[in-house]
């Protein structure tokens, strides 16, 4: 079973942050579903096929970059929550 | 105007044929959809300049140029990209999001001439069966108004049965496309993974996703399917038209009774599958007995990988580049409060499971047991279409259930998706095609027949649901 302490390490992991009572809410269903997925486990273990997407397509494609310099830059950076002079701009990381 | 039983090639055909012009036909749904969404609530926005696409439609009708889809209103799910319109995944991260270029989708559906409605509502970035988990409240079901569409793409499914667009798109990960279509009783297709391009679609499941149409009619899927495939420098996971060989015609259907006897298929189902067999037996197709072993652990499988490519796909929101921002003493705190603040319960719920899933010391016995099984249910599909062109299902293990009658049990959701997870986890199409009404409380409800076909053969699946609709 999945301890509350697990539940807090992911949402640090994960980048969220959640109140005792939702903690307690994802204890419990991550739990539930964990139980559930836990079938695969079923499956005998003796698979020697190599863990692959197989006939799914070019997943892991080193593709060449499609994307062009400086297309659709006047948007993004309209879509940038602050700027300043086309700069984007963001909390201090370094203390 | 009456547009209850028109499809795509009778509109276009009356088009060409000047019975009605591009903006009678925008403003006939434009009625429609004042008359019903605010019931229904399939869109999150109807475009204010519906009309204008239409006269610039009628432009070029008038001009004489013909194309599939010239001056045919279609709704386009919130997690496509359409430039310089709002498009939110219908969460609260996205609310003022403005696309800033167009999907490839988008780009060929204009090119095709097609009026955009507007944006449909679904669940929250794609990730729920029912449209409950979006952020501005559930869709209802236009046969039944307490209950759920399905979903994920819920509204897209809606506004095609309620008469509110003549066709719309959406996405399908798990079933997002085929569960929605069976719910409210119209076509709905996912294409062979690869087979249409996902620049601009939100990537939610990157292995899964696939953009695909819903549709009245065989034919119209079709329609709308051949102006969105194709191979595009842009999604390097497209296909291109010869990557797997032409089907032949299809004949042998076959019928995975291991899956059929799974728990929690309701009594109805399985009645209105047998009818279906019946009729595919009738129209001249030989029905066999097939097995899928290891499709019982489908869904097991599918809420491993789903989620593990979920927490890494919302990695990208996080308050710096675009979307919501909440603000936080440094970076680090502006992630956590935007995330916190932005993403409903589903999404975090699939976020802190994947993380799981990923992280040191389960990454083995989750991630990698589960494509180890992904592998063994794509053998199965191989060996079985060795001996069957077609494989058929139920779409649903139930129809339409009860807004809030899910909510609480998130394993209950989950297995919505059991007919309709495989075809994803081995990246064959599929297809949901109306196969009647089952009666509950007073309302009749419709139900949907699957078809699964192998790589590629999207023309079988259109073969064998024209012939059983009569087509």
């Amino acid at each position: 079973m999945i301890e509350k302490k697990d539940v807090e390490h992911l949402a640090e992991l994960s980048r969220l942050e959640f109140s005792d009572t939702e903690i307690e809410k994802f204890q419990k269903d991550l739990g539930s579903i964990l139980e559930y997925v836990d079938q695969v486990k079923e499956v005998s273990a003796s698979i020697d096929l190599e863990p692959t997407v197989g006939d799914v397509h070019n997943v892991l494609r080193p593709g060449e970059d499609a994307h062009q310099d400086g297309e659709h830059q006047k948007e993004i950076v309209g879509e940038f929550p602050e700027q300043e002079d086309g700069y984007l701009k963001v909390k201090k990381i370094l203390n | 105007m009456e547009t209850q039983q028109l499809t795509i090639s009778q509109a276009r055909a009356d088009l060409k044929a000047n019975k009605y012009t591009a903006v009678e036909l925008a403003q006939a749904y434009l009625d429609t959809i004042k008359d019903k969404d605010g019931d229904i609530h399939g869109y999150l926005e109807v475009y204010d300049d519906v009309i204008a696409q239409a006269e610039d439609a009628q432009k070029k009708i008038d001009a004489g140029e013909d194309l599939p889809l010239l001056g045919i209103p279609i709704a386009v799910k919130d997690n496509i990209l359409i430039q310089g319109r709002i498009a939110s995944a219908a969460s609260k991260m996205l609310e003022k999001y403005t696309a800033v270029y167009d999907a490839t989708a988008i780009t060929k559906l204009k090119e095709a001439g097609a009026v955009f409605l507007g944006r449909t509502n679904m669940d929250e970035f794609a990730m729920g069966g029912s449209t409950e988990n979006s952020a501005y409240g559930p869709t209802k079901n236009p046969h039944d108004l307490e209950r759920v569409p399905g979903g994920s793409s819920g509204g897209s499914a809606a506004v095609v049965a309620a008469d509110e667009a003549l066709a719309s798109i959406g996405s399908d990960t798990g079933g997002s496309i085929r569960q929605p279509a069976s719910f409210c009783g119209c076509v709905g297709l996912k294409p062979t993974y690869g087979r249409v391009s996902r620049y601009g679609l939100m990537a939610m499941g990157s292995s899964l996703d696939q953009i695909g149409p819903f549709t009245k009619t065989v034919t119209d899927a079709e329609i709308l399917y051949d102006v969105l495939k194709g191979q595009d420098e842009r999604d390097s996971t497209s296909i291109a038209d010869d990557t797997y060989e032409k089907p032949k015609e299809p004949k042998v259907i076959g019928v995975p009774r291991d899956i059929l006897r799974s728990d929690g298929i309701e009594k109805e189902v399985l009645e209105n599958f047998e009818e279906a067999l019946t009729k595919l037996e009738e129209s001249g197709y030989e029905i066999k007995d097939i097995s899928l072993p290891n499709s019982a652990y489908a869904l097991s499988v599918y809420y491993i990988i789903m989620p593990a490519e979920v927490s890494s796909n919302m990695a990208r929101y996080d308050g710096v580049k675009f979307g919501l921002r909440s603000e936080g003493e440094d970076l680090q705190d502006v992630y956590k409060k935007t995330r916190a603040k932005g993403l409903g319960a589903e999404v975090k719920r699939r976020i802190m499971l994947g993380t799981y899933v990923l992280s040191t010391g389960y990454y083995d016995a989750y991630y990698g047991k589960a494509l180890a099984v992904r592998r063994l249910i794509q053998e199965d599909f191989k060996k079985a279409f060795e001996s069957v062109d077609v494989i058929a299902m139920p779409t649903t293990p139930n129809p339409a259930f009860k807004i809030g009658e899910k909510t609480e049990d998130p394993i209950q959701m989950y297995l919505e998706d059991i007919f309709t997870v495989p075809a994803n986890i081995a990246g064959i199409p599929g297809i949901s095609v109306p196969s009647g009404f089952v009666s509950v409380e007073g309302k009749e409800l419709p139900l949907g027949l699957q078809l699964l076909a192998t790589h590629g053969s999207e023309e079988s699946l259109f073969a064998v649901s024209k012939k059983f609709l009569g087509e």
